[in-house]
């Protein structure tokens, strides 16, 4: 697969200043409704603490979790599958759905199935699969993946949806009243739940190991409709989805939804343990690198992530490029952690989408290092050559500039008068891509060193 | 699909040190009456409330507030409803029904939600196909926070278990707030002690 150009891509969404405004200002709201929940907990960052803990444990225990967990579940009826890879995991999907004679499939979001391409695959074999998530299905619609784990259109603004929907469900592309195309859309998804011939499907958020039970969140109810109403319920879930106890649901459930919106739960949580009499419950566990991931020492914390968001709400790159431009279901700084696990070369451009301010980190619920992991992935690429030709003869001319104070001062010296006209050359050269879509802070008049030997005189040349 | 000893060995394998398990501690349950803060919680997220002295007051206010005219299943002996349901009844059924009734076991003053399972809905879409739904819930039977909720043993013995926390939402267009996505447009707790 080709490198994913991330400062490219974000050219697309950063050409539609208007999305670009309301994306930052909806994101940076969230972020703050997050705050202000967060701040009314007193035991909080001890909540964090636990979180990251009880999945260390889980995560070094995840054999005999995944074991326990497989047992309980089918001890309550429910049949388990294992899928090595992406493809398996489709294959299994699609074969429980083929030997019970059903044609389409009406869902919640599940970034797994994003993840595993799993519509696409489905739908060249004849299954119709109806996303029920607002934001999932406007992308769905549009052909498009979710910019966004949780919130999957939100680069999108009525306008577009309106659309998108005019084009695909035909409604009035002129009305761009949202309780209109939000009506709309119900009106369109809910025959769905009860047509024949129909199965269910929910991703997994939280999956208790002591009780076999599977736990999701929604805003919409659409997973309780996908697994109550057909009279099959398949989950797809990654193992890392483990947690130990029921109890344990006290500390995670409290931070979820706090963390990814701002509000104290989601209107639904939801807790699959056995089918309902008469009624088929399978899961379906996913490896699809995991297994991977998780013997690598440094990058194995990226399998705490409980899907939040938070790291994208927050992340300066993120809220400016749009989801689309890191070209992977998982964007944001999660995704320039967890990608180029799957594949390096692909995804070697994300760890740079970062200024590395650390603000990832702060709000992580399960207080996965995040900014520390991009720092590494970039030694990482480096090491292995993945930097590209220009970026690799930049940083060393920069290295020996910066690296000798005699030649670094001489530099500034020589650059005086013209430091503030020539920025912009230096900037926006095409050899250098990080000066698209950036500016320049404003130039001082003077160098700190000219400013200290005029100002401070007798005070040496200020030290080496 | 992958053989299961296989999958785990690898699992296994990849596994790094040993990490202990923490112990979670009860924390302290925030000052205030837990009927006020469920309250509050309900509001913030959506949820009407109304009290009630009596069953026939319930009756009442759905007849106030939805007409003569709506249908009604009742997954409670307290109310009556105009369709009957049993756990016979095929969820697709419930389709057409204006308003569910049903008793919830218990509510969290922290989120200000109900908890319902198969026990409660008798049938689970009740729960979410219907257009609007009505939750009896006993003051009495309130616990401050979730991780009171996680303590109790309900959710063992449970097929299924929900914790309904106002009607479904979304705010997936522009951030703006829209009541009724997919499931239910309204969830009205009602108080009203357990027979």
């Amino acid at each position: 697969m080709k490198r994913v150009e991330h400062a490219k891509l974000a050219g697309a969404f950063l050409s539609r200043p208007e999305h670009v405004a309301f994306h930052d200002k909806r994101l940076w709201d969230l972020r703050s409704k997050r705050d202000a929940q967060a701040h009314a907990i007193p035991e909080w960052e001890m909540l964090r603490t636990l979180a990251s803990q009880i999945k260390s444990h889980t995560l070094s225990h995840l054999a005999d979790y995944l074991d326990q967990f497989t047992r309980m579940a089918e001890s309550n009826g429910v049949q388990v599958h294992f899928a090595d890879t992406a493809e398996e995991h489709n294959e299994t999907v699609y074969r429980i759905l083929s030997e019970r004679g059903m044609t389409a499939l009406v869902k919640s979001k599940s970034m797994l199935t994003d993840e595993c391409e799993m519509r696409a695959w489905l739908e060249s074999r004849g299954i119709s699969v109806m996303e029920t998530d607002l934001g999932e299905r406007i992308q769905q619609l549009d052909k498009q993946p979710p910019s966004h784990i949780v919130v999957p259109a939100v680069h999108k603004l009525r306008d577009d949806v309106a659309e998108v929907f005019g084009r695909t469900i035909g409604t009035d592309p002129h009305n761009n009243d949202i309780h209109y195309l939000a009506e709309s859309q119900r009106m369109n998804t809910r025959p769905w739940f009860v047509r024949e011939k129909t199965a269910g499907m929910t991703g997994c958020n939280f999956a208790v190991a002591e009780t076999g039970t599977v736990v999701v969140c929604t805003n919409e109810g659409n997973a309780d409709l996908s697994a109550n109403v057909p009279p099959l319920h398949i989950v797809s879930m990654g193992i890392e989805k483990l947690i130990p106890r029921v109890s344990d649901l006290g500390v995670f459930v409290r931070m979820l939804s706090r963390s990814a919106l701002g509000s104290p739960i989601t209107q639904y949580t939801s807790h699959f343990r056995a089918p309902r009499p008469g009624a088929e419950m399978h899961f379906v566990l996913v490896d699809n690198g995991r297994s991977e991931r998780l013997a690598m020492p440094e990058f194995w914390y990226s399998l705490k992530c409980i899907r939040c968001g938070a790291c994208m709400n927050t992340c300066p790159v993120y809220r400016r490029s749009g989801g689309l431009s890191y070209g992977s279901t998982y964007a944001g700084p999660i995704g320039a952690i967890i990608n180029p696990t799957f594949d390096l070369k692909r995804f070697s451009a994300l760890p740079f989408a970062s200024t590395l301010n650390g603000s990832c980190t702060n709000v992580c619920p399960v207080k996965i290092n995040i900014h520390e992991q991009i720092y590494q992935w970039r030694q990482v690429i480096a090491a292995q050559h993945e930097l590209p030709f220009v970026k690799q003869e930049v940083l060393k001319m920069a290295g020996r500039l910066l690296g000798s104070p005699t030649l670094y001062r001489g530099t500034v010296a020589s650059l005086e008068g013209a430091l503030r006209r020539l920025p912009n050359f230096m900037l926006y050269n095409p050899l250098n891509i990080w000066g698209k879509q950036r500016d320049l802070p404003h130039v001082p008049h003077t160098t700190f060193h000219a400013w200290y030997r005029k100002n401070r005189k007798g005070g040496g040349d200020g030290g080496s | 699909m992958a053989d299961r000893e296989a999958f785990l060995a690898r699992v296994r394998a990849a596994q790094p040190a040993h990490e202990p398990l923490p112990e979670v501690p009860l924390f302290e349950a925030p000052a205030g009456d837990l009927h006020e803060r469920f309250s509050a919680a309900l509001k913030l997220m959506g949820g009407g409330e109304a009290e009630a002295r009596s069953a026939a007051d319930v009756s009442a206010m759905i007849l106030r507030r939805f007409g003569s005219e709506a249908r009604i299943a009742s997954a409670t002996p307290e109310v009556q409803g105009t369709r009957e349901i049993s756990a016979a009844t095929k969820p697709a059924s419930l389709e057409d029904v204006d308003v569910g009734v049903v008793r919830a076991r218990f509510g969290v003053a922290e989120t200000g939600s109900v908890w319902l399972s198969e026990r409660e809905y008798v049938v689970n879409a009740l729960g979410y196909l219907v257009q609007h739904l009505v939750v009896l819930l006993d003051p009495a039977q309130l616990v401050a926070g979730l991780q009171d909720a996680y303590r109790r043993d309900d959710f063992r013995a449970a097929r299924y278990a929900a914790l309904v926390t106002g009607p479904s939402a979304t705010a997936d267009i522009e951030g703006v707030l829209i009541q009724g996505a997919q499931g239910v447009r309204s969830l009205t707790v009602v108080w009203l002690p357990a027979p």
